[in-house]
């Protein structure tokens, strides 16, 4: 059985009432939830003149990343398909006004009146098809647009997404693309498995300098940013071929794996945003026979 | 009331507002929000929409934008109608097709059926 819930069962039924209130009360999700928020809304690059503005939260759920709006000083508005969701966030009394919707068919809103909107881990719900009647391109097709639609010119949009594999993101991207937005993706943290968030940031209107997509965070500080047509795809296509490759011996002979194994496995880990502890003239060193 | 105010299918605006239940809540006045909010606003469907709520103190016709400035008067009646008259229960009526969406507990349900997509 798969984790991830989109494969489980649809949102509007996943997220039932009890399901609803343990996402809002771990104090895990909500604060890996707070953190995206804060991260999408960083790459919404807003002008910082103090104007609040009118956000659109899309699957907004409980309201968890509305908080972080509010916290920002700006208004909002979410959308959720979840009625248990809507009910958990009316217990909260978030600050925005919340909305019914299924973003698959199209967001109900007058067109250029959104400065901005983000979504945490929803749009990938888009790609599977719940009901006879669902057909994720069309659907995708139809968010996409009516996203264009609403959004103001040069507004942009941040959507976190976690999509199941390389021809998930493509199709999402590609459908972004088709309704006249400009921009690409943002991977952070892109050597962990875990903290690797992917962020989709698009800006409304023709490219331009202010539509350059922003860099993606990694442990070290430094950054690195990736677009469709990078380095993951490589990856990717050798991981494939190397399934087939009969395994590599390990190396290893009686006294251990050696300095540069344990060098090369700390830096790997390193890579992917864990604690490791710095390398010193100890690192790998043998103990003596006796303390 | 806010997203009622500003929202319209595909197929029409504005959406015509059928109140059962209206509460006020107190929210803190934004002048800048509201300049900029000002200008996306469809005055007729905003007027329309806060006399049904039982808001009348509203003029009819549009003001002009450099009221914005100097009228503090006028920005607090802007401020009441916009944000803190909410439709708690009621619906709202598509003017082509004359489609209700229920509103409940402050919510919209804008969910469409599968023949309606």
């Amino acid at each position: 059985m798969s984790s991830r819930p989109e494969l489980q069962a649809p949102p509007e039924i996943f997220y039932d009432d009890t399901e609803a209130r343990k996402y809002t009360s771990s104090s895990r999700i909500a604060a890996i939830q707070t953190e995206l928020s804060e991260r999408a809304l960083e790459l919404l690059a807003l002008p910082d003149d103090g104007v609040p503005r009118l956000l659109l939260d899309i699957g907004c759920g409980s309201g968890l990343s509305g908080e972080t709006i509010t916290e920002s000083g700006h208004q909002w508005i979410g959308l959720d398909i979840s009625h248990s969701m809507l009910n958990v966030a009316l217990e909260n009394e978030v600050e925005g006004d919340l909305l019914l919707g299924d973003m698959g068919q199209g967001l109900a809103l007058r067109p250029g009146v959104i400065d901005g909107a983000i979504s945490i881990s929803a749009v990938q719900w888009l790609c599977n098809a719940d009901k006879s009647s669902h057909e994720p391109r069309l659907r995708l097709k139809a968010f996409f647009g009516s996203l264009y639609r609403c959004l103001a010119r040069g507004a942009r949009a941040v959507l976190q997404v976690y999509p199941e594999n390389l021809a998930q993101r493509e199709l999402i991207l590609s459908y972004a693309m088709r309704s006249g937005f400009a921009g690409g993706v943002v991977v952070d943290y892109p050597h962990s498995t875990k903290k690797r968030k992917e962020y989709l940031v698009l800006t409304c209107g023709p490219p331009s300098l202010s539509t350059a997509v922003p860099s993606g965070k990694v442990e070290d500080g430094e950054s690195c940013s990736d677009d469709e047509s990078s380095g993951d795809e490589e990856n990717q296509v050798i991981c494939i071929s190397d399934r087939h490759r009969p395994r590599k011996k390990q190396k290893i002979n009686k006294k251990g794996k050696g300095r540069e194994w344990v060098l090369r496995k700390k830096q790997q880990m390193r890579r992917k945003g864990n604690v490791v502890p710095p390398d010193t003239k100890y690192t790998a060193r043998k103990r003596k026979a006796r303390f | 009331m806010l997203s009622s105010n500003i929202k319209g299918v595909s197929n029409g605006f504005p959406l015509k507002i059928e109140v059962e239940k209206v509460v006020e809540k107190q929210v803190e006045i934004n002048h800048d929000f509201l300049r900029n909010i000002f200008q996306k606003i469809d005055w007729k469907a905003f007027f329309d929409a806060s006399k049904v709520m039982g808001f009348a103190e509203l003029p009819e016709q549009a003001p002009d934008p450099s009221v914005l400035e100097s009228d503090l008067e006028f920005l607090r009646k802007f401020h009441h109608a916009l944000l803190e008259l909410h439709l708690e229960e009621g619906a709202l009526v598509c003017p082509e097709t004359g489609r209700k969406f229920p509103v409940n507990k402050g919510i919209p349900n804008m969910l469409l059926h599968e023949d309606e997509v």
